[in-house]
């Protein structure tokens, strides 16, 4: 008899086949997992963390507060404002410091890259080429290296720089952002800097003003977004290339029964993309080989799984939640891990199998764990040395389930650059077609489905806002393990298009794509910055980010790191709705969230416990703007005669109608 | 289903790249890769290859990188499940077709010379003219660049009989497109239906034979991509510029007829680029998405009485159609046409019988407005063969009518009346000649009608400046003799007054912006002495147009302070100049060559260039097509006078320029000139024999060599010193 499991604290069932099966199946009886942990904890979680009104930042406390009872306000006289706002900062702070260890590891990737001291090289020269105009590096006669290694060290001083100026990707935002960033003095400057402040700012008896303390939280998640994450993502493109769009198969169908099976679980691409490396040279498969196997298989988890889906097709064996339903298989060999969103759990599951978890970062360690550390300097020996061990594991398989049913195509590698080239070809590459469809009604917004699962919820969130917003012709972007869950259900194929409104469906059809575009990582939520930029600059949908008809979403999060991608949308002019935010103990700083920042930042917060209804919020905000456009009614076809055409030469242009003359040539 | 499209278009491209590199391989081997290739006399090598990737494709060996680069475009089929983003490849596929075609088609000039008969006119043995060289180019380029001609239409295949076939030609050609023809359907060919309707193919009536095949649907892109090289001052490889400057500005698409080959939504693909849509007759799929071109991409199953108003529509087109209530066609298209010895019912004029056109203004209650007379016998009243002598007398009166504008008013007659299909006026003043054709006359043409013609459209153009119009026409002899008199009396006050008008006496100098459409950065400064280089517009047409249209394309621009008055600096024009040009032109000469010359669109009538050794200035028009002593032919030229950008010792002028005293008066006036090809020395011989007189120099018009005397400097030089040239003595120019 198996364990009887329930989907989540609310829900009685878990929708994933994958999960259900593995979990059902003899060897994974005795596997606990976090769904029975949801269910042996017996209690509810506490209601002042959920509503953010726990203060323990000093020794008086912990003091739980209650908004509007004179007695309950912190022993320092902390209010529940102050408490909700310090708690929300210091989750941006958490977040934004881990996208920028790992952004820092990737710069420092990058430069040794340059200098030829890694197994890998510059690979998107036209990249690099572009960004060395936005840090304003100088490329005549200089070799791709030499351009590369400049760019790298501007970029490293970029998180550590102490100068009040901005740190250097801010430029690239709208010039009306950019002046709102002003004007509020929010713009980041040295990354490292703002998550240093923001602690100290909420450290007992410093900042004690909600809205002062989120002008920090606002300019913290800022240096995520416009700061670490967007060098992360760049730069990592320009080292193992600009995702193009290429097919791959999601679920732990994924898996192969006849092959040494690794799983790359984290968010650094770095090892995983010395381990793709590793895996093809034929000393590694000679010793499978040996050892029985018929090769090599890599299958990525979490994040770091959609950096080498994105880049080089390598399917995607399960998302945060699935971490452990992976080892439960008996099939894996391996789970290589570095850093963030490794549940502690999956060493002990691996106990109960041969599978070795294998932890590589010094940063991140865990009891039951092998360690053998990365080594950046010899990337491709330390790959090796992960592998072998991996393989010296698959004689000790025993007896294993692959719900080889379970396996889903998925069209992925929808980077800026993808969307730009595939709208127009090499020659006409541009937004234009997706703004005028947007203008025209066609496509009513764009929709952001970011973060990350969880098993507070029901697992299906992801899909029902999804399908909503498709069928509402709204243009959805998908990146981290909800991009994983919408490949799980079919939705990442372009077959899909056919669930879409039929204006969706029409622009999905005439360009071949699907209804989701898998956008990457979490980090990647940068190229969704980027989007929106160059939607803004394409013309016709307003000035700023904040006038775009766009929605953002990360209904499933879990870690911190959503909160950070939260606020820098908020913050760059977005709407973003969550399924719930720890600050509902407060409604004066939930009105904050709510109300005030969107006069400040043209964007907000917002949240919706019923994922339907949370769609329809999305789709209501997405229409507001339509209005505000006034795009929102039919509007007639303008032909020209021969003085429009002259008009277009002063420049003047009918960006309505995507013709802005000479503009092209700056 | 754009995936139907796009994968058709995929599967078409790979098959041309396959044919035209087989048929490269088959040329290498015969002719080696140091075989010259081009199209006939282009300074554009091939068009479509140099505009995008700017590459000149010179010999058969160039052709191996480009191959390479239409490989690199061309995507995999489309699969039928989990496809990958197929729009883009489509795209690119439709790039590499060009390419490709554009390489096919040049060989092919290599293997059959007399393929394409390379003239304007269709031969009686082979109708398909082929590439449009840069004379025709030119020529034709202008009507894009001022707006008689908005785009073109790129026809595929053919309808389904030539009834419908004239109609649709018909039809586009009274939105004054061009119609570019190509390839067949079943066997049968548009451009020979309309022979077999007896309806004049060729340049001239706007309705192009390009070729029998797809391939020569290159020869239409190839023409855009010159227009926004030649006119817009897009740089060669500036792919993007190219593209969107065509999107923007030459209203083209493509029209096909019957079922559609894989080939054929290649080329459709490849059009797509230039923001060109398609609009089919047949049962294929559509692409209705807005975003690279204006609004849809393919629209079929359209009915072919709606198919020319739906292509316009799809396009985004404007075309602003004057209804005129004659029983004949009427339109810009038409102005070209000719009316053969064959098709001839009379004629009038032209040294066959007196012929006379005169405007004149009178006060406002002599004028009766929108009468018509014809006083004579009318075509009605005599036979086939009869002709008649023919007087044509326009009164107007108006509140802003200035008799500076009669002339003006007056040199539209000949368009006006040349816009009627079946009938063809050439010259002006007692020197016109009208002829009519007999299609005409059996649809009813009268007298009357020239009248109508010139009523409706003198108000419509011209709405601003006259309040009355009436027409006498007159075919009795003595009638019309006493008009000539009259006439005669009239044109020698009015050349009297414009002898007298100089840049001196004048403040007022006017811009002409008329090419922004095309050209933007490029401003035109018309003064009285200097006309505008298309030859087109002089300074008072500047100022009637600037009366007519107050923010129209003319402006006025106050001369300002003379600086230099050799050089022609002028303190007013550098500023309009530096503004109107958005600060690309800060300085400008009105008679110099070598010093901050005046810039160009590209539709000049001719080109002057400095010749260094031999010290002075040679001139060649347009349709001199052959070297020059700059080393260059005219073709070539242009590339270094057009697209707005100043480049001394090269300048577009106009013909009657060099006739200006103001003539390079920098370089020391008409003594600099040194070369003319013999063709413009005898158009110009008695005005120039006129200034040599003026010059105190009756010898030396002589002096100035032809293309007889040489088309080296060194054969030049040789003249110039056994005459003893002016321009040897006078101080270096460079």
């Amino acid at each position: 008899m198996s364990i009887k499991r329930n989907g989540c604290e609310g829900c009685s069932e878990i929708t994933c086949t994958s999960t259900k099966e593995v979990l059902s199946k003899d060897i994974a009886k005795n596997v606990i997992t976090a769904y029975d942990r949801v269910q042996a904890r017996g209690m509810s979680a506490c209601l002042f963390g959920s509503g953010g009104t726990c203060c323990r930042n000093c020794n008086m406390g912990p003091c739980q507060i209650i908004e509007g009872v004179d007695d309950l306000i912190g022993i320092c006289g902390a209010t529940a404002d102050t408490v909700a706002a310090r708690n929300f900062a210091r989750t941006i702070a958490s977040g934004t410091s881990a996208h920028t260890d790992h952004a820092r590891e990737m710069v420092k990737g990058f430069i040794e890259t340059a200098k030829g001291e890694t197994p890998h090289e510059i690979k998107d020269e036209v990249k690099l080429h572009m960004l060395a105009e936005v840090f304003g590096v100088e490329t005549e006669g200089k070799d791709k290296n030499e351009i590369a290694l400049e760019i790298g060290k501007m970029a490293l001083n970029d998180f550590g720089k102490q100068d009040d100026e901005p740190v250097t990707m801010v430029k690239r935002a709208p010039a009306k952002r950019q002046e709102i960033w002003k004007k509020y003095n929010i713009a980041p400057r040295g990354v490292d800097r703002e998550v240093v402040e923001m602690m100290h700012r909420t450290h007992m008896g410093v900042d004690q003003d909600y809205r002062n303390l989120m002008l920090q939280g606002a300019r913290c998640a800022l240096a995520d977004g416009w700061g670490s994450s967007m060098l992360s993502t760049e730069l990592t493109d320009i080292m193992f290339g600009t995702p193009v769009p290429r097919r791959a198969i999601v679920d732990l169908g994924v898996l192969k029964e006849d092959q040494v099976n690794v799983t790359v679980h984290g968010h650094e691409p770095l090892l995983a993309e010395a381990l793709c490396l590793a895996a093809q040279e034929p000393d590694m498969l000679e010793l499978a080989k040996k050892a029985g196997a018929k090769g090599i298989n890599l299958a990525g988890v979490c994040c770091t799984g959609n950096e080498i889906l994105m880049r080089r097709g390598i399917p995607v064996a399960a998302g945060f939640i699935q971490q452990e339903m992976a080892i439960a298989t008996g099939a894996v060999e391996a789970m290589v891990v570095d850093v963030q969103c490794i549940m502690q759990s999956v060493a002990e599951v691996a106990k109960s199998f041969h599978t070795d978890v294998i932890t590589t970062n010094y940063r991140a360690k865990m009891p039951g764990a092998v360690h053998i550390q990365f080594e950046e300097e010899e990337a491709l020996q330390s790959a090796k040395e992960i592998l072998t061990h991996a393989i010296k594991n698959y004689k000790k398989r025993g007896d294993c389930f692959i719900p080889t049913e379970n396996k889903l195509d998925v069209v992925v590698g929808f980077s800026h650059e993808t969307i730009n080239y595939m709208l127009g070809g090499r020659f006409r590459s541009s937004y234009r077609p997706l703004n005028d469809n947007i203008i025209n009604g066609r496509i009513r917004g764009v929709a952001a489905i970011v973060g990350c699962d969880n098993y507070k919820l029901p697992d299906d969130r992801h899909e029902i806002i999804a399908r909503e917003l498709i069928k509402n012709d709204v243009l959805v972007l998908a990146t981290g393990c909800a991009a994983t869950a919408l490949g799980r259900v079919g939705l990442l194929r372009p077959e899909a298009a056919r669930e879409a409104g039929p204006g969706l469906a029409e622009i999905c059809e005439t360009v071949g794509m699907p209804p989701v575009l898998h956008c990457g990582s979490c980090v990647d939520n940068s190229r969704l910055l980027i989007a929106a930029t160059e939607m803004v600059r394409e013309g016709g949908l307003g000035e700023d980010i904040s006038e775009l008809p766009l929605a953002g979403t990360a209904p499933l999060w879990m870690s911190e790191k959503a909160v950070a991608i939260g606020q820098y949308f908020v913050s760059s002019g977005a709407y973003v709705c969550f399924q719930n935010l720890p600050t509902s103990g407060s409604k004066v700083f939930t009105k904050h969230l709510f109300e005030e920042m969107e006069e400040m930042y043209g964007g907000r917060w917002d949240v919706a416990e019923d994922p339907l209804e949370l769609a329809k919020q999305m789709i209501a905000h997405i229409d507001k703007k339509r209005a505000a456009l006034g795009i929102d009614k039919k509007r007639e076809r303008v032909l020209f005669d021969m003085e429009m055409r002259r008009d277009l030469g002063t420049g003047s242009g009918i960006g309505d109608v995507g013709c802005h003359g000479q503009q092209h040539l700056s | 289903m754009s995936k139907i499209i796009c994968s058709a278009a995929i599967r078409g491209a790979h098959k041309i790249v396959d044919m035209a590199e087989e048929k490269y391989e088959e040329a290498l081997k015969k002719f080696g890769p140091e075989q010259e290739v081009s199209f006939p006399n282009t300074a554009y090598f091939l068009p479509v290859i140099y505009s995008m990737l700017g590459a000149k494709v010179q010999n058969i060996g160039d052709m191996k990188d480009i191959f390479q680069e239409c490989r690199k475009l061309l995507p995999p089929i489309v699969s039928d499940t989990i496809w990958l983003p197929y729009l883009a490849p489509a795209l690119d596929a439709g790039m590499a077709t060009f390419f490709a075609e554009e390489m096919y088609e040049s060989i092919r000039y290599l293997n059959e010379p007399e393929f394409y008969t390379k003239t304007e006119d269709p031969g009686s043995e082979n109708i398909w003219l082929g590439a449009a060289d840069d004379l025709i180019f030119r020529k034709r380029g202008v009507e894009f660049v001022d707006g008689t001609a908005p785009g073109f239409a790129a026809i595929m295949g053919a309808p389904p009989n030539k009834e419908i076939a004239s109609k649709i030609a018909l039809e586009l050609q009274e939105k004054n497109l061009y119609i570019f023809m190509h390839d067949h359907t079943d066997g049968v060919r548009i451009a020979e239906q309309l022979i077999d309707n007896e309806v004049q193919i060729g340049w001239n009536t706007r309705l192009v034979p390009f070729g029998p095949t797809y391939t020569s649907a290159v020869f239409a892109i190839g023409f855009a991509c010159r227009v926004a090289m030649a006119f817009g001052g897009i740089k060669p490889g500036d792919y993007k510029g190219n593209l969107i400057y065509n999107k923007d500005r030459t209203f083209a698409f493509v029209m096909a007829f019957g079922p559609v080959s894989d080939e054929w939504y290649a080329n459709a693909a490849g059009a797509i680029n230039w923001g060109f849509p398609t609009i089919s007759d047949y049962d294929i799929p559509e692409v209705l998405p807005t975003g690279i071109c204006t609004y849809e991409h393919v629209v079929s199953q359209v009915p072919h009485e709606e198919i020319v108003q739906k292509a316009i529509e799809v396009r985004g087109l404007k075309v602003t159609v004057s209804k005129i209530d004659i029983p004949l066609s009427y339109g810009p298209a038409f102005e070209g046409e000719r009316i053969r010895k064959d098709d001839l019912f009379m004629e009038c004029g032209g040294g066959r019988t007196t012929g006379v056109e005169v405007l004149i203004s009178k006060d406002m209650e002599e004028v009766q407005d929108g009468l018509v007379t014809v006083e004579g016998p009318d075509i009605k009243d005599i036979k086939e063969g009869e002709n008649l002598p023919l007087a044509i007398l326009v009164e107007v009166a108006g509140r802003e009518m200035q008799s500076d504008f009669e002339p003006i008013l007056e040199r539209q007659f000949h368009h006006l009346i040349n816009y009627v299909q079946g009938i063809m006026h050439i010259g002006q003043r007692n020197i016109m000649w009208v002829r009519i054709g007999k299609a005409a006359v059996e649809k009813g043409f009268s007298f009357e009608h020239v009248g109508k013609v010139l009523h409706g459209k003198l108000h419509q153009e011209f709405g601003a400046i006259l309040d009355k119009i009436q027409v006498k026409i007159y075919t009795i002899q003595e009638k019309v003799e006493e008009v000539v008199e009259l006439a005669k009396k009239v044109y020698t006050e009015r050349d009297e007054r414009l002898g007298t008008m100089t840049d001196d006496t004048e403040d007022i100098f006017y811009s002409c912006t008329l090419c922004q459409s095309f050209a933007p950065s490029h401003v035109c400064v018309i003064t009285p002495e200097r006309v505008g280089m298309c030859g087109a517009y002089n300074w008072l047409d500047g100022k009637a147009s600037f009366q007519i249209n107050p923010t129209g394309p003319n402006q006025p621009i106050e001369k300002g302070e003379c600086i230099d008055p050799d050089i022609g600096f002028f303190t007013g024009i550098n500023e309009f100049v530096n503004q109107a040009s958005r600060g690309a032109v800060t300085d400008v000469s009105c008679y110099s060559l070598m010093t901050d010359p005046m810039t160009a669109c590209g539709c000049f009538e001719a080109i002057a260039a400095m010749l260094p050794q031999c010290n002075g200035i040679m001139v060649v028009n347009r349709d001199y097509m052959g070297m020059t002593p700059s080393g260059m032919k005219f073709t070539t030229l242009a590339g270094m006078a057009g697209g707005g950008a100043q480049t001394p010792g090269f300048m577009g002028v106009s013909k009657h320029y060099l006739t200006s005293r103001k003539l390079f008066k920098a370089e020391g006036g008409l003594k600099r000139v040194v070369w003319l090809p013999k063709m413009l020395k005898e158009e110009l011989k008695d005005k120039l024999i006129e200034r040599c007189n003026e010059e105190g120099m009756p010898e030396l018009f002589d002096m100035i060599a032809t293309e007889e005397q040489g088309i080296t400097e060194e054969e030049i030089l040789k003249f110039l010193k056994e005459k003893g040239h002016p321009a040897l003595s006078m101080e270096t120019a460079v």
